[in-house]
């Protein structure tokens, strides 16, 4: 699928999915912090950090490295629709 | 001891030889005893080569079994002269020896550069130089010579070396165990009952802990080595802390794991180092020395701060940071100061027991 056709309820079920099998298969809320319950580990995290960057086109900077863009489904998904509207080409005129 | 190029591995620089080998691979007949099995030989079992395994085992280096043979025969004759206690994953059957050693060396989580294989058979030994030259290849008529080359003494030797097959034998077992396990992650951790020990390091602790600066890369948050020395006169200032920490579970232990390294200051703690080795990467206790260490700081009206380096291989610790509540305050370079957000609350995970010392000196 090409990355620029997912719409944005379609990242924060993608990001609910992968959430839900790196945990295994435990099903979240979109709003649950799952961080501060403990329900990732330092492998499920990185891996998470990765597959946001490769399904969704961006690239996650040290900056970016930031609990507050991932310690819910919700936050990952405005996250990703931030990077991408700042990498999204300048097609105005003039 | 011979040159041959046949019956010695690939050519390494002498500073890289040192420890290499982690699994010895042995062949059966007429190598671990004399005769052939299938031919009806007597098979009695060549008691120096048993000394040189027991004498490796002992200092850490795993063995395991390349052989052509019939494997419920083989596994007989190993049961009754009683050493098949010895062997990791063993490999008898007809496939190419090369095939066995490199099942073995994905069993063992290892890499072919690890390993050394013992023979009797030119054909063998040439096959496996032909298709995994990384092996270092042993003629067994050699074996008395061979065993004195560097790269059958490890760098450290340590109470974990010697029960290193011992922690191989149990993650098998407990590997299967995840693989059979119907229900979440979270379920299955659990399911371990594990205890995760943070404690004052000792001087028994500090090889160990050397040995732990080196070899963990992932999870580790600076990439700085530091000696025997240098952390046994860490471990005793009092504006300092030393800890490790070791993990246990229902099917075992997984030795001594974790290290923090920790200046204190009075506004102010400096993790100066952060590690957790490999082997529990997937346990979720990277988070629990983490918080640990940031209770303490909170204890003494202090906030947190952490070195970090980025090494190209230590993401995952980058990321554990981050996800721990840590955001960059400094920047020098590929050198971070990172600083723990005050209010945020400490999670506790709920699957693992936390056992710890009271604060204390270290006693010299």
């Amino acid at each position: 699928m090409d990355i620029r056709q997912v719409s944005g309820d379609d990242i924060t079920r993608q990001i609910l999915e992968f959430l839900s099998a790196a945990t295994g298969g435990t099903a979240l809320a979109e709003d649950q912090d799952y961080i501060a319950e403990g329900l990732v580990n330092s492998i499920q995290a990185v891996e998470l950090v990765t597959r946001v960057e490769q399904r969704f086109g961006i690239e996650v900077e040290v900056s970016d490295l930031d609990l507050d863009n991932f310690r819910t489904a919700g936050r990952i998904a405005d996250f990703v629709r931030r990077k991408r509207a700042a990498a999204a080409p300048d097609t105005r005129d003039g | 001891m011979t040159t041959d190029s046949a019956v010695r591995g690939p050519e390494v620089p002498d500073a890289h030889r040192r420890g290499r080998v982690k699994c010895v691979v042995w062949d059966l007949d007429n190598t671990l005893w004399n005769g052939v099995l299938l031919e009806g030989d007597a098979c009695d079992v060549r008691p120096e080569v048993v000394e040189v395994i027991r004498h490796l085992d002992s200092v850490g280096i795993l063995h395991s079994i390349a052989s052509k043979n019939d494997r419920a025969a083989a596994w007989q004759r190993l049961t009754e002269l009683g050493l098949t206690d010895l062997f990791l994953h063993p490999e008898i059957g007809w496939q190419p020896k090369s095939e066995s050693i490199q099942r073995i060396a994905a069993s063992l989580n290892i890499g072919l550069d690890a390993i050394a294989f013992v023979d009797d058979q030119p054909f063998e030994l040439a096959e496996v130089a032909y298709a995994v030259p990384e092996v270092l290849r042993v003629d067994v008529v050699d074996l008395a010579d061979a065993i004195r080359w560097p790269e059958f003494e490890p760098r450290f030797v340590t109470e974990e070396s010697r029960n290193r097959r011992e922690m191989y034998r149990t993650q098998s077992v407990r590997a299967e165990a995840e693989r059979e396990f119907a229900g979440t992650n979270e379920d299955f951790l659990r399911s371990l009952d594990m205890v995760f020990t943070i404690v004052h390091a000792e001087r028994e602790h500090l090889q160990r802990a050397e040995e732990l600066t080196l070899r963990t890369n992932q999870l580790n948050s600076t990439g700085r080595t530091y000696s025997y020395d240098e952390l046994d006169a860490i471990r005793v200032r009092d504006d300092h802390l030393l800890l490790v920490a070791s993990l246990t579970d229902t099917f075992g232990s997984y030795g001594t794991i974790g290290l923090a390294l920790v200046e204190k200051g009075d506004l102010h703690w400096d993790l100066r180092l952060l590690l957790m080795s490999c082997r529990v990467v997937s346990r979720g206790v990277g988070m629990v020395l983490l918080n640990h260490v940031t209770r303490l700081a909170r204890d003494d009206g202090a906030t947190l701060r952490a070195d970090f380096v980025e090494t190209g291989r230590n993401r995952m610790m980058q990321v554990t940071y981050a996800f721990a509540g840590f955001r960059e305050i400094a920047r020098d370079g590929d050198r971070v100061v990172l600083e723990r957000d005050a209010d945020l609350e400490l999670p506790e995970a709920s699957y693992v027991r936390l056992v710890t010392d009271p604060i204390r000196t270290a006693t010299p």
